[in-house]
């Protein structure tokens, strides 16, 4: 038996009456907040702060999603006009109508979506820990690569997205003039759906690499150099370790990161946006993109926007879940 | 709905504020316009480098004439400007009082009641005087939303100098002409005939024109997009790139590219409006021989022709906080005064009749060479779903020029898109 903290919850527990049992949760309550006031207290600002700024913004989208609100429909008033809202609530109408294809080309654009991120995460990891090995070694002016391979992250995103689309331009683009200076003809970059989609992936590897290659090179260096040299000893050959040490070692550093990297790659705004705005066409157009087109261009829909925004989360977070049971069920928990 | 009853409270809060402060409002008609002070902010959509100068020296002219009143001047750029204004709008904050809007948008901001009406008020003052066809645009439902800053359309702008070396001394009038041109440009001279702005259907619409076609029928209440004149008309556009006519477009940054073409003289022959001849004429082609620059109707089809109607119309924010202010500053920016400045300067087509009079609108080359194309320019339907036209019909116009989809196909998606905010039309 514990402690009893208050007489009111001594009482509580030794009074066998209905009354009494009925008032046991609010007994309990009063203990947590006796005994954690100062913790409560202290992550009162943020729970205020979360509230504000993920909590209500995702209950009005949950509410908006079930509804036909369009820019037309929702409540306005502007100076002398005062516009009463005339929307209804439609339940899953939304949903249906996206998820039949009937609105918003849901399934093409997941298609390409998964497409982009399985390929854009390979290859930052794969890049990333290649970097990071090489970086790991003893060799000279080692801290300027770092920097430098770090750089393209320093750089806000849309700066290196309008340079990149420079580069491809189709006309007077810097890769075109090199093909042409040797005689090769050009490319139409962002014209051809193929080619536009290999663009934004070179955009993409290019902007995500240098976070990687900085996370796996904390983690090579946090594995004991013991590791290696009683693996030497017992034979391993530089693959073997690579194998066996390196990569059970990274573990803990890869899955979360890995897992960062999928929700950002799936929800990369900037360079799909302003590199070739969804186009030729709509062939590079992500399920993010899709959805802020939805919201923003023509009558605004912002009851299917809502709908498409809450699939994308959805989506996520099975994903999220999914990878994390996977990881449990290998013996790791982090 | 609690948000809702919030959101009344709180307008009908400021109702009553502004019915204290007295003189704001519609009833701003007799106000004296030198006891109208305050500050307003003023979203400029022209050209930053080439034409906003000239808006900013008159805003210059208007505080000097009204010292009381300050503009807060912001240079928005065009692309970006109507959805900016939407979004800002709609949450009530940080919306312009004042905005350049293109003339396609006057009718979706107003029937979305974004925009003040400014019947009786001090902006509409002398409105007898600005041209019909601009002036139509202002008009929505029976009240006037806008007041006229210039007018445009599209253009056959050639490089004389190129043409001649392909053995036209002419500028082609009809598509038949134009194609055999371009044709003889790409093939007899280092330039290419023509750049298709494959960016911006807008600029598709002489194609359309030309097959007797439009976007929409609105006397009809029918969606025309994809009928047999729509597909011949994108068939026409795509066929000038296929044949060489055309150099292959660039589906990113595409006006630039266009432009940059045609300034260094790559390029013989583009479509674009009065809005570009300033930037036209800073290139290598025509810096040095402006007259190197011909200006002409663009060419006509079996079925017709000309390019659509346009400008630019000064609007003011329902939700200004200023109102009084902004009529007073629209009056002055289309002004007879401002606008023969603008057109002096800038060669951008007056709005007002009385404008065209002044000598140095007169004698200005630029203007006179668009005169007779604004005149025999194709009209626009001014409906509020105007301004939604052109973004499906730019992804669709790509698709097709990437082969994704047959012109056939492509206005069949557009035709679809249209219906969702044309749900009751044919």
């Amino acid at each position: 038996m514990t402690v009893l903290d208050t007489p009111g919850e001594a009482a509580a527990a030794t009074d066998p009456s209905p009354r009494g049992r009925g008032a046991r949760p609010h007994g309990r309550l009063r203990r947590l907040w006796d005994t954690h006031w100062y913790a409560w207290t202290m992550i009162t600002p943020v729970i205020i702060v979360m509230g504000v700024l993920i909590g209500y913004p995702f209950a009005r989208g949950l509410y908006l999603s079930l509804t036909n609100a369009t820019e037309a429909t929702v409540g306005r008033t502007i100076g002398m006009n005062e516009i009463p809202p005339s929307y209804d609530f439609v339940g899953a109408q939304n949903y249906t109508a996206i998820l039949t294809g009937e609105v918003g080309n849901f399934w093409p654009r997941l298609t390409w979506t998964v497409v982009w991120t399985v390929v854009c995460v390979a290859a930052h990891y794969g890049l990333g820990l290649g970097l990071a090995s090489v970086l790991n070694r003893r060799l000279r002016g080692r801290a300027l690569y770092r920097m430098l391979l770090v750089l393209p992250w320093a750089v806000p995103p849309f700066v290196t997205a309008f340079i990149w689309r420079y580069l491809f331009n189709n006309d007077y683009g810097v890769f075109n003039a090199i093909l042409n200076g040797i005689g090769i003809p050009g490319v139409p970059w962002l014209n051809d759906p193929f080619t536009a989609k290999i663009a934004v992936i070179m955009v993409n590897v290019w902007l995500g690499v240098p976070f990687m290659m900085l996370a796996l090179l904390g983690g090579l260096q946090s594995i004991s150099r013991e590791q290696y040299e009683a693996a030497r000893v017992d034979g391993a050959s530089p693959w073997q370790q690579f194998v066996h040490v390196t990569l059970p070692g990274l573990r803990s550093v890869s899955a979360p990161v890995v897992l960062l990297g999928t929700i950002w790659t799936f929800n990369q705004f900037p360079v799909i946006y302003l590199v070739t705005e969804g186009g030729p066409g709509d062939s590079t157009e992500l399920l993010v993109t899709y959805a802020f087109r939805m919201a923003f261009e023509g009558i605004r829909d912002y009851g299917g926007s809502a709908a498409y925004g809450i699939l994308i989360l959805l989506l996520l977070t099975v994903m999220a879940f999914v990878y994390q049971r996977a990881l449990r069920k290998g013996g790791e928990a982090w | 709905m609690r948000f809702v009853k919030v959101g009344a409270v709180s307008a009908s809060l400021a109702l009553a504020v502004t019915a204290c402060s007295g003189d704001s409002g519609q009833g701003s008609g007799t106000a004296d316009p030198e006891a109208i002070s305050g500050e307003i902010t003023f979203w400029d959509t022209s050209d930053a480098t080439n034409e906003a100068p000239i808006f900013q020296e008159l805003i210059e002219d208007f505080e000097e004439e009204y010292p009381e009143v300050t503009v807060n001047y912001e240079n928005v750029p065009f692309s970006d400007a109507q959805n900016n204004f939407k979004t800002a709008a709609q949450s009530g904050a940080g919306a312009p009082d004042v905005m350049r809007t293109e003339v396609a948008w006057v009718p979706e901001f107003a029937s979305l009641g974004y925009l003040a009406p400014l019947d009786d008020t001090i902006a509409l003052e002398d409105s007898q005087d600005f041209l019909a066809t601009p002036f139509s645009s202002a008009e929505f439902e029976g009240k006037t939303y806008a007041v006229p800053q210039v007018t445009d359309s599209l253009a056959l702008l050639y490089n004389k100098e190129l043409l001649a070396e392909a053995g036209f001394e002419e500028p082609p009038a009809t598509m038949a002409e134009f194609k055999e041109a371009a044709l003889a440009v790409s093939e007899e001279t280092d330039a290419d005939g023509f750049y298709l702005n494959a960016g911006d259907s807008y600029f598709l619409l002489p194609h359309f024109y030309s097959q007797g076609g439009d976007l929409l029928d609105a006397e009809a209440q029918a969606i025309t997009v994809n009928n047999d004149a729509g597909v011949a008309a994108l068939e026409q556009a795509l066929d000038l790139v296929d044949t060489g006519a055309a150099s292959e477009p660039a589906l990113t940054d595409t006006y630039n590219n266009m432009q940059t073409a045609f300034k260094e003289g790559e390029v013989a022959m583009i479509f674009n409006g009065p809005w570009s001849m300033t930037d036209n004429l800073s290139g290598s082609a025509f810096a040095d021989n402006p007259d190197n620059l011909g200006v002409a109707a663009v060419p006509s089809g079996p079925e017709g022709g000309g390019g659509p109607i346009g400008g630019h119309d000064y609007t003011v924010y329902a939700g200004s906080g200023n109102l009084d202010a902004s009529y007073l500053f629209i009056q002055f920016m289309a002004s007879t005064d401002s606008q023969a400045k603008v057109a002096a300067e800038l060669g951008l087509l007056p709005t007002r009749s009385s404008a065209y009079e002044r000598d140095e609108v007169a004698n200005n080359d630029i203007v006179t060479a668009f005169q007779p194309v604004i005149e025999s320019a194709h009209p626009r339907p001014w409906i509020p779903q105007g301004g939604l036209l052109f973004e499906p019909l730019n992804t669709q116009y790509s698709a097709a020029i990437a082969g994704e989809a047959t012109p056939q196909e492509a206005l069949d998606a557009v035709a679809e898109e249209y219906r969702t905010f044309l749900s009751d039309w044919d």
